[in-house]
């Protein structure tokens, strides 16, 4: 589903990726895990088509396609979904009229008729569940006065409604506390399918009891330096990342 | 009968050309009018004799330099043209399905032909032309009339007290209400250039209230320069509504006047919503006389190509316990520019005032220029003042989002403009109103409301 091929990406002349080979199949949950700093979220703006940095070298494929070539809402209309580690407040945007904008817009590149109002109500209604996010959140502008649980949540509840193909999460857990990472968890494990794959980017380990990933990378001075199983997570919790970075400052 | 600038000898200055305009005129301009009417015309045009046009450092209209707009060639009309037009076909109201007492103001000249001149309701209200009421109502006229807009520091309200010979009043005596907004149209047709002067005037009583929806519009493609003062007056505990909507082309240019003088316990909300017009120079002026009164004014300029917008306001605390907000916003684009000065004047014993103002501003391109400034004179020691100014761009976070969700770039910008522009339409009080402006607001950000829309007129740009 998705290849990256020897990624490079530059942020005003310093390269924050340095080469990032990555392939992620239909079904699979791949955990990134790294220290900070060492490109986590670059990784995921990249794949979401932020345009702040320059991708210098390596491709991006998702089915076949070169991603790079796409706009951010092209992307989003392909089926990547990228949950934000820092939502965005919109204040004046209201949750229900951005909602409905953007699953009529994904209508509407598949060919398909924009949704009637009541049953746009009705799927609403119907994730809000998955996500356990009360009533009240839908009626306010976009993120505008969330608490760090709450925009976590909404950022699962929007992945709820849109069904992508490929979702990156990138930090979903920072700040939550453990009733709500258990509920944005859920989310996310109802959501899984043999169809779909999911990114989790974490800092800890803590995340991944909970969503159980197939592959776990780390990610340490813009590169992959390790892969392993979900085991590697556990390893990493007991020892911190020191020692990874041993290793790869040595052979440097 | 026509009378025209150019035949005034070129040697002259502007402001000559003018007097001299007024000099030879002012038989015709002030035939059959009550004496205080006459009387207060001498006074206006000895007034701009002394002050004359602004100039150019002046402070106050540092970045509006209009004396060369009246020095054009532009017609005049000293009385009403017989202009016949249906106005049903050639004219649709942009505040469509409103319910409300529509007036129509054609050149400066009321223009209601199967309508009376002057309403005159069992409860007292009386509404219609001016000029009808300062010959039927002389001392009540004359009470209110020239006492708000002040000529000594305003020279266009001198030009327009010269001038103006008619426009729309409203009297809502003690106690009563309105049962619907007034609505006033101001439309310009000619087959000329021409000049423009009328002048309203509003008095409500104590504990009385009402809605006044102003709407300006052009209806041909020649040059207008509109010179509007419009006078206001709300009595102890009384209520003012009023909305103004510019739409004129943008070979047009607008100077409007607003003064309002508020008693105790009144409220007024003023609200200029800019959607088009070429340079627009707007003054509101608001005086809290009594004590507790309450101001807000609400503006929202949307420019692009050439568009000037510049709004000037003075809210005068001279009383205790009074409060004041003012939210302006403006999104610019292509060469456009734009300038806001909010000035708050508390007096030394308007203790307890609360005055606020905000200016917030988007530009949309590298050329389109914003100048703002707060001035704040406040010679009374327990107030609350804020004032805060903001020029930017949209929201590249937020822009990204949106995208991120497989909403398409120009919608997304579109969405963060509505909700921009939304600070301030949400903040109109009446809902009905809120939602015809938002409708409008929407489609001249989208591109989809030209001056013509409306206009049966096939006039290009």
């Amino acid at each position: 589903m998705l290849e990256i091929k020897d990624l490079k990406v530059n942020i005003e002349d310093k390269e924050i990726l340095k080469g990032i080979n990555l392939t992620v199949n239909a079904g699979e949950v791949h955990a990134i895990m790294g220290p900070n700093g060492s490109g986590k979220s670059t990784l995921a703006s990249a794949l979401a088509g932020r345009d702040y940095f320059d991708i210098t070298h390596g491709k991006i494929l998702y089915n076949g396609k070169d991603l790079t070539e796409l706009a951010p809402e092209d992307r989003a209309r392909e089926g990547i979904f990228l949950g934000f580690q820092y939502p965005v407040e919109i204040p004046g945007v209201s949750m229900v009229n951005f909602l409905r904008t953007s699953i009529n817009s994904l209508r509407k590149y598949r060919g398909e008729e924009p949704l009637p109002a009541g049953e746009f109500l009705k799927l609403m209604r119907e994730k809000k569940q998955v996500v356990e996010i009360n009533s009240d959140l839908t009626n306010r502008s976009v993120n505008e006065g969330f608490s760090g649980g709450e925009k976590k949540k909404n950022e699962i509840f929007q992945m709820a409604l849109l069904e992508p193909k490929l979702a990156i999460l990138d930090e979903t857990d920072s700040g939550l506390d453990i009733d709500a990472l258990r509920i944005v968890a859920n989310g996310v494990n109802n959501l899984r399918s043999p169809e779909n794959a999911t990114i989790v980017i974490t800092h800890y380990q803590r995340l991944l009891d909970y969503i159980v990933p197939d592959f776990v990378h780390v990610l340490y001075k813009g590169r992959i330096v390790k892969s392993g199983d979900k085991n590697l997570a556990k390893e990493l919790e007991e020892h911190g990342y020191e020692w990874i970075k041993q290793e790869v400052d040595m052979d440097a | 009968m026509d009378r025209r600038m150019k035949d005034i000898v070129d040697t002259l200055t502007t402001k000559e050309k003018y007097i001299e305009l007024f000099q030879k005129n002012r038989a015709q301009i002030s035939n059959g009018e009550p004496d205080f009417l006459k009387q207060l015309r001498e006074e206006a045009i000895q007034s701009f004799g002394e002050s004359g046009f602004p100039r150019r450092k002046e402070e106050h209209y540092k970045y509006t330099h209009l004396e060369p707009v009246f020095d054009g060639e532009l017609d005049f009309e000293f009385r009403p043209r017989n202009i016949e037009f249906d106005d049903k076909e050639l004219f649709q109201c942009d505040v469509p399905m409103l319910d409300s007492h529509v007036l129509t103001v054609l050149n400066g000249f009321y223009n209601n032909p199967t309508n009376p001149p002057l309403y005159e309701l069992e409860n007292g209200i009386i509404y219609g032309s001016l000029k009808e009421a300062t010959l039927r109502y002389p001392d009540l006229v004359a009470k209110y009339l020239g006492k708000n807009a002040s000529m000594k520091n305003e020279t266009f309200v001198s030009l327009n007290t010269a001038f103006s010979q008619d426009g729309i009043f409203l009297f809502v005596p003690d106690g009563a209400t309105m049962d619907k907004p007034i609505q006033i149209i101001h439309l310009l047709l000619s087959d000329k250039n021409q000049m423009v002067h009328h002048r309203n005037l509003f008095v409500i009583g104590k504990n009385a209230s009402a809605h006044v929806i102003i709407c300006d519009h052009t209806l041909a493609p020649y040059m207008f320069l509109t010179n509007s003062v419009t006078e206001a007056y709300t009595d102890e505990n009384a209520s003012l509504d009023i909305l103004r909507l510019q739409n004129e082309h943008n070979n047009s240019c607008q100077v409007t006047n607003t003064w309002i003088t508020q008693e105790r316990y009144s409220r007024c909300q003023h609200s200029t919503i800019t959607l088009h017009g070429g340079i627009i120079r707007n003054n509101l002026h608001v005086k809290m006389v009594g004590e507790g009164a309450e101001s807000n004014a609400l503006g929202l300029y949307l420019t692009d190509k050439m568009q000037h917008v510049d709004n000037y306001t003075v809210i005068e605390h001279a009383s205790p316990n009074c409060t004041s907000n003012q939210h302006y916003k403006g999104v610019l684009d292509d060469a456009s520019t734009g300038y806001f000065n909010g000035k708050i004047h508390v007096y030394p014993d308007a203790q307890k005032t609360a005055a606020f103002q905000t200016n917030n501003n988007i530009l949309l391109s590298d050329s389109a220029r914003m100048n703002t400034k707060p001035q704040l004179e406040i010679y009374a020691d327990d107030v609350k003042c804020s004032h805060g100014a903001t020029v930017g761009q949209l929201d590249e976070d937020a822009l990204f989002y949106l995208q991120s969700r497989g909403i398409p770039k120009d919608e997304s910008r579109l969405l963060l403009m509505d909700a921009f522009a939304d600070g301030v339409i949400s903040r109109i009080e009446q809902t009905v109103l809120q939602i015809r402006i938002r409708d409008l607001v929407g489609k001249r950000l989208r591109g989809e409301l030209s001056r013509c829309n409306n206009c049966a007129m096939d006039c290009k740009e």
